[in-house]
């Protein structure tokens, strides 16, 4: 178990393209982190720099304390789940799990190395297939015997490269949650790689959005959505995404293609200098004001519904609106970051399950400017950006996740005193 | 992969295969008919059913004599120098292209086209045009006659063949199947003989199969570069004399011709299962 630190990490391939730029990251002992962004922006590539598979252009690398950066991949202690499991075709499912263990010669007795296998087959059920190859295997079981080869030996972390992103939807929820339970109670530090949203906040302790192989933003999944740094985070983080609306800037006021919203204190001297930002608003900000529970100094306006769209316990409405031509290339780049379609000229609103919005409709609506981010269009920089909350918010995620690591452990111990005690 | 042909192109396969498999084994059969004729069978076709085919008594005396007649002392030693080189050139040829194949497959290093490129235009080198100049440079180094002197040649012939084939096999292998290995621990000594070289094993034992065939079947280099101490059976054959000057010998290169097919038969037999290749499948994703 270590901790593992990034240092001003540079990748360049072949061409001089950099697919990783300057990332620095500090990952603690036991702490989950995840890696996400679009395809291609170099996740896969940070974390064959960190296994060792790939070389690295500049930079540190640090496990524990000690520098890596020359150490073959089987020095660096690392166990790694690829994304297509790369099994062994010719073992059995035993002896691919056995496969590190048989590797540190003399270190392990065959006994030794039943039980570890045995121990890591029963917590992943894969007990009745250990005499299997792995070709006869479903894809959900491959994937677990990946996991049981990279938790049999004690290797000081693991690291995954999107390893559910194989599975049919179902086993992914399962898998997920299985995985988030096997690191908790093994308190192992781990990289995880996926450009799945839900993997991302649900799983990590902290997630690291990269785009382009440039490191966007760190934090807890709880900062990256309420106070996300850029836009770009911003758009990437939520399902469905947050709204984008030009908003022009007229002396304390910012005119939304609905509504206008009086700004006031800090963010309007940060607004003062520009002529139109874009304004960012979740789909669940927004709400039916029929329904009331208005509160104070909320913008109301009224918008005619194109589609919605009934899923039992919410409701999506789309709303189209007119987008401003000064921010429409900026948008459109943004888009195009995300590996979205094309701009979105549409608005979602995530309206409580109950609203009897009707398509065609003039619905009034209301949202609180408080919840309203605010961007530079020329820098993508988020101006309503709380660094005190998002400091507290930090400061709460990281407390949580040493409580859930002693939970793990506490009941680890009970449950071998239980077991000493049964035997 | 035969799922997806029907029946009807299924039979009709079948019934176009029947006249490729006749072309093929009548000659070897009527090779195996002449090598069972006795002396005067052999020239006399009332002794033969199947219009001169097949003799009506079967005769064992030209293996007695390439056995333990007089052809004896040039047979068996010929067999000997026969498996000797055809498998000494055939380990080291595909040992050597394992190693050379690896890298091609797996490094980009500079001259990997010029490797490659050379190596196929060796195979296709008429084998006549190299004979004389091996020919006098061994007579010079002593390498005449002997059976370095003829694994050497030998290796030129299989080693590009090798070296194509395996590439191709090494290629096929999931890069990341190594890469697992040396994250799990290995060294790349581990990875390649633990992980690679057991799934590149279809391909190891087609190439040292067409690679001793090469060699075993040989007959230019065996013919020109020994004299005795050294030859072939295919080299051999052609210094048979009949049982008695005027008789020819045609009887006896036929045994002797059957029993060095007999371990490409046993070979193919044997090894039919390994050459077939998809071993690999089911180690990613299916
Ligand atoms: N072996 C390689 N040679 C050159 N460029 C590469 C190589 N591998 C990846 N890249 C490039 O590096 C960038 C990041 O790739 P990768 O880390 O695989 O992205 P991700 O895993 O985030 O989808 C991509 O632009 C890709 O084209
Ligand atoms: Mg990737």
């Amino acid at each position: 178990m270590s901790s593992i630190e990034l240092k001003n990490l540079v990748k360049k391939y072949g061409d001089g393209f950099p697919a990783v730029n300057d990332v620095s990251l500090d990952i603690a002992d036991g702490e989950f982190m995840i890696l996400v962004g679009p395809s291609g922006c170099g996740k896969s590539t940070l974390l064959r720099m960190i296994v060792g598979l790939e070389d690295i252009t500049s930079g540190d690398l640090l496990i524990g304390d000690k520098r890596v950066n020359d150490l073959a991949p089987r020095d660096r202690h690392l166990a790694m789940v690829f994304q297509n499991y790369a099994l062994y075709p010719h073992l059995t499912v035993f002896d691919n799990i056995a496969f590190p263990l048989r590797l540190s010669k003399g270190k392990h007795t065959e006994e030794e190395i039943k039980a570890k296998v045995h121990d890591a087959a029963g917590m992943l059920e894969l007990e009745e297939h250990l005499d299997r190859k792995p070709a006869n295997l479903s894809g959900g079981q491959r994937q677990r015997v990946a996991m049981g080869r990279a938790i049999v030996r004690d290797a000081d972390a693991f690291l995954f490269d999107e390893p559910l992103s194989n599975l049919d939807a179902k086993l992914r929820g399962q898998m997920r949650t299985e995985i988030a339970r096997m690191q908790r109670r093994l308190g192992v530090t781990t990289v995880y790689v996926t450009h799945d949203q839900t993997e991302a906040m649900t799983l990590g302790d902290r997630v690291a959005v990269l785009k382009k192989g440039i490191l966007q933003q760190c934090a807890s999944p709880r900062e990256l959505y309420d106070q996300p740094v850029n836009l770009f985070v911003a758009g990437f983080i939520g399902s469905p995404p947050m709204n984008f609306l030009p908003a022009r800037v007229e002396g304390s006021t910012l005119k939304l293609p609905f509504a206008d919203v009086p700004v006031t204190g800090e963010l309007a001297q940060r607004v003062s200098g520009l002529e139109v930002v874009i304004a960012g608003l979740r789909p669940e900000y927004i709400k039916d004001a029929t329904l009331g529970d208005q509160p104070q100094g909320a913008a109301t306006f009224s918008a005619v519904v194109d589609q919605t769209e009934w899923l039992g316990n919410e409701q999506y409405a789309y709303i189209p609106f007119e987008t401003d031509p000064s921010v429409h290339a900026q948008l459109e780049e943004l888009e195009r970051d995300l590996d979205g379609e094309g701009m979105r000229t549409q608005m979602i609103v995530n309206l409580d399950a109950r609203s009897r919005v009707l398509e065609g409709d003039d619905t009034p609506l209301f949202f609180s400017p408080a919840d309203m981010h605010v961007f530079d269009p020329n820098t993508g920089e988020n101006l309503t950006r709380d660094e005190a909350k998002a400091n507290q918010i930090a400061q709460d995620s990281e407390e949580q996740r040493k409580a859930a690591l002693k939970r793990a452990k506490a009941r680890e111990v009970r449950q071998a005193q239980d077991a000493s005690k049964a035997s | 992969m035969d799922d997806n042909l029907s029946t009807k192109v299924k039979s009709w396969l079948g019934v176009a295969a029947i006249p490729i498999i006749l072309w093929t084994c009548v000659p070897l059969l009527f090779i195996l008919a002449e090598s069972l004729k006795s002396t005067t069978a052999l020239g006399d076709p009332t002794q033969n059913t199947f219009g001169n085919f097949w003799p009506k008594d079967i005769s064992w005396a030209n293996y007695q004599l390439i056995f333990t007649g007089g052809a004896k002392d040039l047979f068996l030693p010929a067999l000997w120098h026969s498996v000797v080189v055809c498998l000494a050139s055939t380990v080291i040829s595909v040992v050597l292209a394992m190693f050379c194949a690896y890298a091609i497959s797996r490094l980009d290093f500079p001259g990997k086209k010029v490797i490659l490129t050379t190596a196929l235009a060796v195979s296709f080198f008429p084998v006549i045009a190299m004979v004389t100049p091996i020919f006098n440079l061994w007579r010079q180094i002593g390498l005449f006659d002997t059976i370095p002197g003829l694994i050497i040649p030998y290796l030129a012939l299989t080693l590009p063949l090798s070296i194509w084939i395996l590439s191709a096999f090494f290629q096929q292998i999931p890069w990341e199947m190594e890469q697992a290995a040396q994250v799990d621990g290995a060294t790349h000594w581990q990875a390649f003989v633990k992980v690679v070289a057991p799934l590149a094993a279809p391909g190891v034992f087609t190439t040292a199969i067409i690679a001793f065939f090469t060699a075993w079947n040989d007959f230019v280099f065996s013919l020109n570069l020994t004299a005795q101490n050294a030859r072939t059976v295919p080299a051999a054959l052609a210094f048979f004399t009949g049982a008695s000057q005027f008789t020819q010998p045609t009887g006896a290169i036929c045994a002797a011709a059957v029993v060095v097919t007999i371990p490409v038969v046993i070979l193919v037999l044997v090894f039919q299962k390994r050459i077939v290749a998809g071993l690999t499948s089911g180690a990613v994703k299916g």
